[in-house]
């Protein structure tokens, strides 16, 4: 029988340590930890997860319910109740995605800091990094806007959507199926073309911070107040590793709505299963979410990078494949 | 034939694509933590050889390629085809040298190899890692060398050049490694 950890015993070990480094880190700021469930009455609307559902059985009744692929929502439900900056580790799910990098169940850390805007929230996970890689240093930390990345890889405007242009590049770079698979959709151009080309150049043994995404890809983020184009959002990443993403988060329940309904109607486009919108977390919304900035960082990627591991597995206790 | 889906993209796995047998080497699932899931992936097209890159959406299928590795024995070439055998069964392949292409300087008459059969025709030919050829043409050997040092080259009875050591002579048998076209050793 096949019983046996995916990781060896010096990983379960550095997961320990990882653990308490972050649990410090937070101590020392003041940030409270907490617990939000896992099993959630409703559930994100993006159009690019799937979820698990489980059922609940309660006789005579029996309700679906989620298991939450972040805990975003339930979070911003406690700062709506004024609890103040708040950090959380614990497990998220998504449903299809294994790989090297990816593995069904994982964990996240999320955190959130009140009064904190998105620069404030970027230095702050600069110093945490620090912390978890001072064993191993990296190299200076770069901040780079997603605009003047694009442009300079590809020489593409990825804030103006021109098939065309974008068409040409991919042709020129050899990237045979771009065209059939992107269509004219203006996002899955930008994913494609950043997931092929950009990021796997991205921080070498370094932290770098790509922020100023382009407004069609803002998620739960605020559309920057000075230009409409883009948006408060960041993503980390080490040696082509995405690591993280975080907002300036949107609080206005109204375009929270909007948002919601458009997914739920892309969602439905792509036949993808249906979701209500977590009417709990507008509810919140409505009463005021205090300006904050929050972050959801992949723990066993960290794992992976300090200690050189090739696949998330090397990292798990059990993957999926062993659970 | 099955249909296989992105997530089933082993390395191994024998799948058409444009109309081609291929064979998937590698398959990495890209999935930004926002955004669209794809299966980026290196396949070898059976019949040029050559690897390539392609993209996939996650949950896209290829269908399969009835493609199989048969372990047969050579028989004889006759100018236009070479011959094969399947050991077990005694069914006959013939394959042009087109097909046959490099793997043609290391068969020799009754030895072992490999013969990818797609839809039951031949589309490759692979010899055994190792074989034992005669050496029919080479220099002599200059006394007292031993293995070390430059070597010269030795023409063998299928028709492959290889490098030998000076100490090696017309009429033995050598092993020779195909993957490399590195003599090995004699064979007493």
């Amino acid at each position: 029988m096949d019983w046996q950890p995916s990781c060896s015993p010096e990983l379960l070990s550095l997961r320990a340590q990882t653990l308490q480094k972050i649990r410090r880190f937070f101590a020392e700021r003041n940030v409270l930890e907490v617990e939000t469930p896992l099993l959630c009455s409703a559930i994100g609307t993006d159009p690019n997860l799937d979820f698990f559902t489980t059922d609940y059985q309660l006789p005579p009744k029996q309700r679906t319910l989620f298991l939450q692929t972040s805990p975003e929502f339930a979070m911003k439900r406690l700062l709506a109740a004024g609890s103040g900056s708040i950090f959380q580790i614990c497990k998220a799910f998504r449903n299809g995605e294994s790989g090297r990098f990816h593995n069904p169940e994982f964990t996240l850390l999320e955190w959130y800091r009140v009064g904190f805007n998105l620069s404030q929230l970027m230095n702050e996970v600069d110093k945490l990094i620090a912390f978890l890689f001072d064993a191993c240093p990296l190299q200076a930390t770069q901040k780079v806007s997603y605009q003047s990345l694009f442009q300079q890889t590809t020489g593409l405007d990825p804030l103006v959507f021109s098939c065309q242009d974008y068409a040409k590049y991919a042709h020129d770079s050899d990237l045979i199926d771009a065209t059939t698979l992107c269509g004219h959709d203006h996002v899955v151009w930008l994913d494609f073309i950043f997931s092929h080309q950009i990021q796997p150049h991205l921080g070498k043994n370094a932290l770098c911070m790509v922020h100023g995404y382009p407004a069609c890809m803002s998620s739960l983020a605020r559309i920057n107040q000075g230009n409409p184009l883009i948006t408060d959002r960041v993503e980390l990443f080490i040696n082509g590793v995405e690591l993280g993403n975080g907002y300036y988060e949107l609080s206005d329940a109204k375009e929270q709505e909007r948002r919601f309904d458009k997914e739920i109607t892309i969602r439905q486009g792509n036949k993808r299963p249906n979701v209500v919108k977590d009417e709990r977390l507008l509810a919140a919304l409505e009463l005021g979410l205090p300006d904050c900035s929050g972050i959801a960082i992949g723990l066993d990627r960290i794992l992976m990078l300090l200690s050189n591991s090739a696949t998330i597995d090397d990292v798990l206790a059990f993957s999926i494949s062993k659970a | 034939m099955a249909v296989y889906s992105t997530s089933e993209f082993k390395a191994g796995l024998k799948v058409m694509l444009d109309n081609d047998p291929c064979a998937i080497i590698e398959n990495e699932f890209v999935k930004p933590g926002k955004g669209q899931a794809f299966s980026r992936v290196k396949i070898r097209n059976l019949k040029t050889g050559r690897v390539i890159e392609r993209t996939f959406k996650s949950g896209e299928s290829l269908e399969g390629a009835d493609v199989m590795d048969v372990d047969m024995q050579y028989l004889y070439g006759d100018g236009e085809y070479r011959h094969f055998m399947k050991p077990d069964t005694f069914e006959q392949y013939q394959a042009d040298e087109k097909i046959v292409g490099d793997a043609a300087k290391w068969l020799k008459d009754q030895d072992s190899c490999t013969v990818t059969l797609w839809n039951d025709a031949p589309l490759a030919v692979t010899p055994a890692n190792f074989v034992e050829l005669t050496i029919v043409e080479t220099d002599p050997g200059v006394r007292g060398d031993t293995s070390g040092g430059g070597g010269k080259p030795a023409k063998l009875d299928t028709g492959a050049v290889v490098r030998v050591p000076l100490f090696v002579q017309i009429g033995e048998v050598i092993k020779v490694d195909t993957r490399t076209g590195e003599y090995i050793s004699r064979v007493k």
